[in-house]
């Protein structure tokens, strides 16, 4: 059996700027030392999830041409809240908080 | 007999002889038989798989000589091997060819002997260590799909070993042990490694050993129906006839693998990076591939299990009854004889079906 790793402490982590991302596109960024996924939505605004789906474990990504979150392991689909809504994921992703600081935006736990 | 220096052969045998039982063996060996009949042919996969373990074997050792087991140089190290290495694309492409058709050859080995129902009393133990040994095979090659360590080989490890983590109770510490911590890290490959080269291959011996052991002990199958008519039964001797016979067979294997390996080279793909999303078309290895399609088809749940651990409930049921098939079918029923093989022909087609649907996919 593996010692505990100590999980790193992730208080905040800056996980794009506008200027990066057009709206309806993804980007995966390292949330500590796990894959997190942050969405900026067709409106302009943005979303992060935890990058790891719940039925075996994929890195998911998003789907552009279908303003989707989606695993390719076993072909699930998550809408843009995180939830569940096709294939055989069981459970939302885990939310994160977005914050914007001028062109930053900055990715917390949610509190 | 001559022990002069004349006779070198004689002497050394006359040498073995004095100490080892060398004459019983050499009777043994001359009153040793094969069943001759319609199904003779697939008596050989047995032996055809114990080759293609041999050549993994000998190719496996060869590979460790540059491989590096470790996160930052596995992946260049199996690069130096294909690139820069003399005729290392060869020995991991035929490792890698081998270990494919040497589990292809064991599901044949292990569905011929199903339809001529050679598990029944007395073979119920070779029944048994067979699909130990089958079950140890796919570990070998799970274990070693993830070594190159690229994305495809990356991917299937983390959905594998979650699948794992899945079994209620002792799931999530094997999950544990077998990544090294939470995620499929850097941590796992030097786990994985071990697992590949030091303990399966010991177990693997052992059963092999194990199963060798009960063929021996028990003789090879003879078809049913000469139990009714004995004056069908006819043999070839083991020694030379059916020796010569599988060596031959072991030269056209050894001679298909080569081609497959010149001509359909092993892949390196792209470096594994966890911080990378799972790339379209992922796939596991072919003999993965009707799990992976039988999960994919699963719903998020079912009553109260989720559609995974449903899954695997139903793969595991599955299996289980697949080794309880010696004791399900005695040979006393004709009807359960029936019922087990119709089972038998619609889980040869199921896993076909789902095999296809996940290359199609």
């Amino acid at each position: 059996m593996p010692p505990p790793e100590q999980e790193a402490a992730v208080s905040a982590v800056k996980a794009a700027s506008l200027t990066e991302m057009a709206p309806n596109s993804g980007k995966i960024f390292k949330f500590g030392r796990k894959p997190a996924l942050i969405v900026r939505q067709p409106d302009g605004t943005f979303r992060a999830f935890l990058a790891k789906c719940t039925h075996l474990d994929c890195v998911v990504q998003y789907r552009e041409d279908k303003e989707r979150i989606w695993c390719a392991c076993h072909d699930g689909f998550y809408d843009l809240n995180g939830t569940n809504v096709s294939g055989p994921p069981p459970r939302p992703l885990d939310a994160l908080e977005v914050h914007m600081q001028g062109d930053d935006v900055y990715v917390t736990r949610k509190s | 007999m001559s022990t002069s220096p004349e006779n070198p052969d004689r002497a050394l045998l006359a040498w073995a002889k004095d100490r080892y039982p060398i004459g019983k063996f050499a009777e043994w060996a001359k009153h040793k038989t094969v069943p001759v009949g319609r199904g003779a042919f697939w008596y050989y996969f047995g032996g055809i798989s114990l080759f293609l373990f041999l050549i993994q074997v000998g190719t496996g050792i060869l590979l460790m000589f540059y491989y590096k087991g470790s996160a930052d140089t596995a992946f260049e190290s199996v690069r130096f091997i294909s690139a820069k290495v003399p005729f290392g694309w060869l020995i991991r492409s035929v490792h890698a060819w081998s270990a494919n058709l040497m589990i292809l050859s064991v599901f044949i080995h292990m569905f011929s002997v199903f339809f001529m129902r050679a598990y029944r009393k007395p073979r119920e133990l070779t029944w048994i260590s067979g699909l130990v040994l089958l079950a140890l095979l796919l570990g070998f090659g799970f274990s070693g799909y993830l070594l190159p360590w690229n994305e495809l080989a990356f991917f299937a490890t983390k959905v594998g070993t979650d699948i794992v983590g899945v079994i209620p109770v002792i799931g999530e510490p094997i999950m544990y042990v077998l990544r090294g911590g939470e995620d499929v890290t850097g941590s796992t490959l030097p786990r994985f490694f071990a697992l590949h080269v030091a303990f399966f291959p010991a177990l693997l011996t052992v059963f092999i050993a194990a199963h060798l052991f009960f063929i021996q002990m028990q003789g090879i199958h003879e078809p049913e129906a000469w139990e009714a008519h004995p004056e069908q039964r006819k043999t070839m001797p083991f020694f030379p006839h059916f020796f010569m016979r599988e060596l031959l067979l072991w030269l056209i294997t050894l001679n298909i693998v080569a081609v497959l390996a010149v001509f359909f080279p092993a892949e390196l793909g792209i470096e594994a990076d966890p911080f990378s999303s799972a790339p379209a078309g992922i796939k596991p290895e072919w003999y993965f591939l009707s799990t992976f399609e039988f999960l994919k088809y699963m719903p998020a749940h079912v009553g109260p299990l989720e559609g995974e651990e449903f899954g695997l409930l139903l793969i595991s049921l599955g299996f289980l009854l697949w080794c309880l098939v010696p004791w399900i079918d005695r040979g006393r029923s004709r009807r359960i004889t029936t019922i087990v093989m119709v089972t038998g022909v619609a889980i040869l087609v199921f896993l076909t079906i789902l095999t296809y649907l996940g290359f199609a996919a």
